[in-house]
């Protein structure tokens, strides 16, 4: 996993809640196994009914089409698993989503491919909100999450909360998998007691 | 004095499961079954070879094709042309991986979350995952189920455990007796509806108290299904005698020695008196009419005798949403859900397409006829749902209404297989999101039950299916 230190990039509000991943990353009407993540991301909202590219679309006007952070509302990402709603993000050089909450599933997803969820509190998200629609794509903000801080037109530095082993986990670009392949010897030591304990959760046979 | 403090079954369930703590302090949690379909388990294949890592426990890894699958009777591989190249690379990674794949063709096909418990391939007690946000729909059986993404699926199939933090407890106690042709579907709806979109974000929630315990096993499953339509990481029912009934005999499961075994151990799978938990919700169930989703997320919900909400009569911080989905959904507020013209129905997905709900469907079906105007859809839930149903007769109830009756899979729930509305179509629908576009391009949905779809169906309008059987419709 590529780590994170700090991104510099444009601040785009779409400033709604409960934007969910079918919207984030809808499914494409003729796909394939590799799929366009660039052109997926928002591709619904990003278009009129003709085909043609919606020009309201936030991240379809000019100052905010190479934007590298996101700001959006309450409960972002809710709705289906897709890791698609993270990797269409990737794909568009958008490397943090900064939020009033997220769903859970899809945090989950952002950790595991690099990409910084950032949660502010009501007052913080408020503050920084408004200074994102100030600065309206004239100059970028910068997330470290070394210092925990963003930085930026408008105002000081707003710090920011992450758990110390998420924050780990990006700036290290841990391999998740590695990291648990290091319990193997508890894994299978479970997998032994268990088979005494409870067979039939060790076993799956067709009894007919 | 108790040198134990009293415990809840999601806790007795993790402690079993925890196999220890990683050092980023998350716990790695056990998963007992683990089930895959073909949209996102390429990618996890594709990675597993790349790093040259392979899958530890096949053995208790299964694998189904039912989001892209095509549901036209006669169906293949090419049916639906966007689906073929996924069927094949799951079918590939499958045997590369010695995984128990249920193809497109299996008598036992169906979507992940009917297949695993009619086959007694999840079990009370027991943890599951599915790359799928609608994995604790088992937990109707009593079981822990999280939905994941492509990497921790991978990361599943590695190593056999999620790395995850302990979530938040919280009950829903159901109390009351549901009424004549209200369902858990009209329950969860109300729920939703009351706790939000994310009001259990973070929670495993608990489903007790009498409406819950009067629940057959099917709709104990409608329960959990949309548990993470209102943001919860997992759902259940505590086991009882109906859901070893229910699972006695299913070919997956323990049989003989081994069944009175785990008979015994399951028997014990219950909240103590007095356990704490961080939430504690109730919900009046005896009132409670057939439900309807009026908007664009599955908190907006009405009861089928109510109205399209005023602006003012909506919380502040949810007007926007409200404004903007009158705007797709293309109805004013004030407007009584009942009687909207409706050119679609759609019965069937995860939530609502086991038997009962079949029967359910087909009881308000049965002599009549599917409004002029009106493409009404079954989708079995699984090949041996399907094929149940037609011994029983339910497919000719439906055809001779005017129902297509087509192969089991995802269907029209998300459209992954191609079927899918017309722009502007007002669908009602038995699955679990109405988000906009979903079921087609500018497509509107209604989310409810089996019996109101039903009604709706017949009507050609959305309808009370209690005034339907009452001949007042």
């Amino acid at each position: 996993m590529q780590p994170f230190t700090a991104h510099t990039g444009i601040a785009a509000p779409l400033l709604k809640d409960d934007i969910n991943t079918d919207q984030i990353a809808p499914i494409m009407h003729s796909r394939s196994l590799k799929e366009d993540y660039k052109a997926m991301l928002f591709h619904r909202a990003r278009h009129r009914e003709d085909g043609s590219e919606d020009p309201d679309f936030v991240l379809n006007k000019p100052q905010f089409r190479a934007a590298g952070i996101l700001v959006t509302g309450q409960n972002f990402g809710a709705g289906s698993s897709r890791e698609s709603a993270v990797w269409s993000m990737l794909a568009n050089d958008i490397r943090v989503v900064v939020a009033k909450s997220f769903a859970d599933i899809y945090r989950e997803n952002c950790l595991q491919n690099g990409v910084l969820p950032v949660m502010l509190g009501p007052q913080h998200a408020d503050v920084f909100i408004a200074r994102v629609v100030a600065a309206n794509g004239a100059a970028p903000f910068t997330v470290d999450l070394v210092t925990q801080r963003i930085s930026g037109p408008g105002g000081p530095d707003i710090a920011f909360e992450i758990s110390a082993a998420d924050r780990t986990r990006l700036l290290e670009g841990l391999d998740d998998i590695g990291m648990t392949l290091k319990h193997m010897d508890e894994i299978v030591g479970w997998e032994r007691r268990a088979a005494t304990a409870q067979p039939w959760l060790q076993a799956t046979q067709d009894s007919r | 004095m108790p040198t134990t403090l009293p415990q809840t079954l999601f806790d007795k369930i993790w402690d079993f499961h925890c196999v220890g703590q990683r050092a980023d302090g998350r716990d790695l949690l056990y998963i007992d079954r683990h089930v895959l379909h073909e949209l996102h388990a390429h990618h996890a294949f594709a990675q597993l070879q790349k790093q040259q890592r392979h899958v530890h426990r096949p053995d208790l890894t299964f694998a189904v094709q039912d989001h892209t699958v095509a549901t036209k009777p006669g169906r293949d591989d090419d049916t639906n042309p966007s689906g073929t190249a996924f069927i094949k690379a799951m079918r590939e990674g499958c045997r590369n991986n010695g995984i128990r794949l249920f193809d497109i063709d299996d008598p036992e096909q169906g979507i992940s979350h009917v297949v695993a418990p009619e086959l007694g391939i999840v079990l009370p007690g027991a943890t599951h995952a599915v790359p799928d946000s609608h994995a604790s729909t088992v937990g109707g059986l009593g079981a822990l189920a999280f939905g994941c993404g492509t990497s921790e699926l991978a990361h599943i199939l590695v190593t056999q455990v999620m790395a995850l933090k302990r979530p938040k407890r919280m009950r829903v106690r159901l109390d009351g007796a549901l009424g004549p042709h209200v369902h858990a579907k009209d329950v969860a709806l109300r729920l939703i509806a009351e706790l939000g979109v994310a009001g259990a974000r973070g929670y495993v929630v608990e489903y007790a108290g009498a409406a819950a315990r009067a629940m057959p096993i099917e709709q104990r499953m409608t329960l959990c299904n949309l548990n993470i339509e209102m943001g919860g990481r997992s759902g259940f029912v505590a086991p009882d005698e109906a859901t070893f009934a229910w699972l006695a005999g299913r070919p997956y499961g323990p049989q003989g020695a081994q069944w009175d075994r785990a008979l015994a151990y399951w028997r014990t799978l219950k909240s103590d008196d007095g356990a704490a938990f961080d939430r504690e919700v109730v919900l009046d169930c005896a009132s409670l009419e057939p439900q309807i989703t009026w908007g664009t997320d599955p908190s907006q919900v009405v009861g089928i005798s109510g109205r399209v909400p005023e602006p003012a009569a909506v919380d502040p911080s949810r007007r926007a949403a409200a404004e903007s989905a009158f705007a797709y959904m293309g109805l004013e507020p004030g407007t009584p859900l009942a009687g909207l013209t409706v050119s679609r129905v759609f019965i069937g997905s995860c939530t609502n397409s086991r038997l009962p709900d079949l029967q359910t469907a087909a009881a308000v079906v049965r002599g009549r006829r599917v409004a002029a105007g009106v493409v009404a859809m079954v989708v079995p839930g699984s090949s041996s749902v399907k094929r149940e149903a037609e011994a029983a007769g339910l497919d000719r109830v439906f055809r001779d209404a005017g129902f297509f009756w087509g192969e089991s899979g995802c269907s029209m729930c998300a459209g992954g297989n191609g079927d899918r509305g017309q722009p502007g179509e007002r669908c009602v629908s038995t699955t679990n999101r109405n988000f906009e576009n979903r079921q087609g391009p500018k497509v509107r949905t209604h989310l409810a039950s089996p019996a109101t779809a039903a009604a709706t169906a017949i009507a050609g309008r959305i309808t009370d299916v209690r005034q339907l059987l009452a001949g007042a419709a």
